[in-house]
């Protein structure tokens, strides 16, 4: 038997897990110690769902072993439960009963007495403030409200470490805010977290270590910081107002970059990787634009985003398809970082 | 936003040893009544259920009884008590429909997911969804009697069998609730799942002694409507109810009734391990 006293909350060594032809996880490592925030970064069909799945022990994996708590998530499922909470990307709350009755509900599934499931429901509710609502029938809250309640149901056993899997997927910019203070304030009351999702921006924001799934493997692990680094420097971008000039301006900043530059046709943001040679790029930069005859508009170096990291590390950026022609688009496009991509998820 | 302070208040920690056999025991059964209070709670607040379970069935009896009771000859002559039995069979078949439709919804929305990561028993889910549609069937079949009352039927065989008849139907539509429970999480998406039940109740029920006499049929039909399990069901309902030979037809009930839970109960459980 494992000593769940030390260690760390989360230990992942060599996960496989296919699902007939189709190899979901090919042999992931992971480290989570107690109290941190690991971020698992990813388009869909990544891997990342069958990972936190294995790990909240809804699917036994077909090779390696994972540990949570110290507790090993096939032999000692149960303990598992008992120490783990999931919240997951569609709310899984009942919607005809009200806020209040579902978290009751839940207490009661963790074994709290009639009392104290009641008093836990309460003192939930008022943490997230859903008290007003709490007597209303749950399919009458608004998509960030039904989150909160969901997220609130996961905290009912007081897990030591949590699992959100994409907690912010669908959800309008304001609503996603607030959730990232919620989560902030799990993480310093000690809480071990596992999060899933497609946003670079978020895993930025809450996680300590990012974790970058592709293809079923962790193709970078690093804190942001470092994982921006990989990039190697500074990043020339601007917008081309004129959709016809596109292509003449990726050309006329081909030789300065280093690597190919990065062409969204749609958007006109041509972007590319110049290393250290930050003011002096971006001096040819205006030259050979000007010679060729390009207006453009917020030209300017910046530091690197785990966006332009991820195109960096998979060739592919985290919300493009990658079909060929491909006007295609993830259906949650229109953030900075949004956006699925189905069109990979199915080719992968 | 409130600030989260999850640690606070600490009044229920959660124990980190195994439970012993004693109280998993005492959990199956707390967490089947939850899940079983969970799902009558749902019944209850939403109308098109309370509709589809109680007002068409009363719909179906006035029908029968006003409108085609008229053209059916029945042995004995009395249509309203030769249909009540009938009905309440039927009634009972069809009110198992919600079990498969639930099952699937909570299957496609995440709630099995996430109730199986939780550390409650995890019988629970299947048998507190059996147990709340079994208290739902029970509820309906009292109203179908009350209405039968009211519109001429009545028992003419004593207040025990009576009862036994009202069990008899409360047990044939467990069975049959065991198998829609499989096919709901077999298939596991709600649309499929209702068309799919219509094609197996529909048949069931209706080529059976339930609304007409089995020899109005024609003779290739007589055939399967004779030796299916709803006919001798409700052949010994009428029986308890109105009088008649039993015992030939309940030994062949409860054989079919036993069959139907010794291949579909497993089923369901197969299904539900597997389902995600």
């Amino acid at each position: 038997m494992s000593v769940p006293s030390s260690g760390p909350a989360i230990l992942v060594e060599g996960l496989t897990k296919s699902f007939g032809e189709v190899r979901a996880l090919r042999g992931i490592d992971l480290t989570v110690p107690r109290g941190t925030v690991l971020g698992v970064l990813g388009p869909n069909g990544a891997g990342k769902t069958t990972a936190v799945r294995i790990l909240t022990t809804l699917l036994r994996p077909d090779g390696g072993r994972a540990l949570v708590e110290g507790y090993d998530v096939v032999r000692q499922a149960a303990a598992v439960r008992r120490t783990i909470g999931l919240s997951g990307q569609s709310a899984a709350i009942q919607e005809e009963l009200t806020g209040r009755e579902n978290l009751e509900i839940v207490g009661r599934l963790y074994h709290l007495s009639w009392p104290d499931a009641r008093t836990r429901a309460a003192e939930l509710l008022e943490q997230f403030g859903l008290s007003d609502a709490a007597n209303r029938a749950a399919k009458t809250y608004s998509g960030g409200m039904q989150r909160r309640l969901d997220l609130a149901a996961s905290l009912v056993g007081r897990p030591k470490v949590l699992f959100l899997d994409e907690p912010t997927t669908g959800l309008d910019p304001r609503s996603r805010l607030g959730m990232w203070d919620i989560i902030r304030s799990l993480v310093a009351g000690g809480t071990t977290l596992l999060l899933t999702t497609q946003y670079l921006d978020e895993a930025d924001e809450l996680a300590n270590e990012i974790a970058v799934i592709d293809h079923g493997l962790v193709i970078a692990l690093g804190t942001s910081e470092n994982l921006k680094g990989r990039v190697g420097g500074d990043v020339l971008e601007f917008t081309v107002p004129d959709r016809n000039k596109v292509t003449d301006a990726a050309e006329a900043i081909a030789r300065i970059g280093e690597g190919e530059p990065h062409v969204d046709k749609e958007t006109g943001v041509i972007n590319v990787g110049v290393g250290g040679r930050g003011s002096e790029a971006l001096v040819e930069a205006v030259r050979s634009l000007d010679a060729a005859g390009v207006r453009t508009q917020g030209l300017a170096l910046r530091r690197p985003s785990l966006d332009d990291v991820f195109l960096a590390l998979t060739g592919h950026a985290a919300e493009e398809d990658e079909e060929p022609g491909g006007g295609k688009r993830g259906k949650r496009r229109g953030r900075r970082s949004g956006g699925s991509d189905a069109g990979k998820a199915a080719s992968s | 936003m409130t600030a989260v302070a999850p640690t606070a208040g600490a009044s229920v920690p959660i124990t980190p040893r195994g439970p012993s056999l004693l109280t998993r025991a005492h959990w199956a059964v707390t967490d089947t009544l939850t899940i079983t209070r969970r799902n009558l709670l749902v019944w209850m607040r939403v109308p098109a259920y309370i509709m589809f379970t109680v007002i068409q069935p009363v719909m179906f009896v006035l029908l029968f009884r006003y409108v085609f009771g008229g053209a059916i000859q029945v042995p004995g002559g009395n249509y309203v008590d030769f249909l009540l039995p009938g009905i309440i069979a039927q009634t009972a078949a069809f009110a198992t429909f919600g079990t498969a439709i639930a099952l699937a919804q909570e299957l496609q929305k995440g709630v099995i997911d996430r109730l199986k990561s939780m550390p409650m028993a995890r019988s629970a889910v299947l048998a507190g969804r059996l147990v709340a549609d079994t208290i739902r069937m029970f509820v309906t079949i009292v109203i179908v009697v009350g209405v039968g009352y009211a519109v001429g039927f009545r028992f003419d065989n004593g207040v025990g069998l009576a009862i036994a008849m009202i069990v008899l139907a409360t047990i044939f539509g467990l069975a049959i609730c065991c198998i829609s429970a499989y096919t709901g999480l077999a298939i596991g998406d709600e649309e499929s799942v209702q068309a799919f039940g219509l094609v197996w109740l529909f048949p069931l029920t209706f080529l059976s002694s339930a609304f007409v006499p089995i020899s109005s049929m024609p003779g290739w039909l007589q055939a399967f409507a004779n030796n299916q399990p709803v006919t001798y069901v409700i052949n010994v309902m009428r029986s308890m109810a109105l009088g008649g030979p039993i015992a030939d037809d309940l030994w062949k009930s409860i054989a079919w009734l036993a069959g139907i839970f010794i291949v579909f109960a497993p089923l369901a459980v197969r299904a539900y391990k597997r389902a995600s």
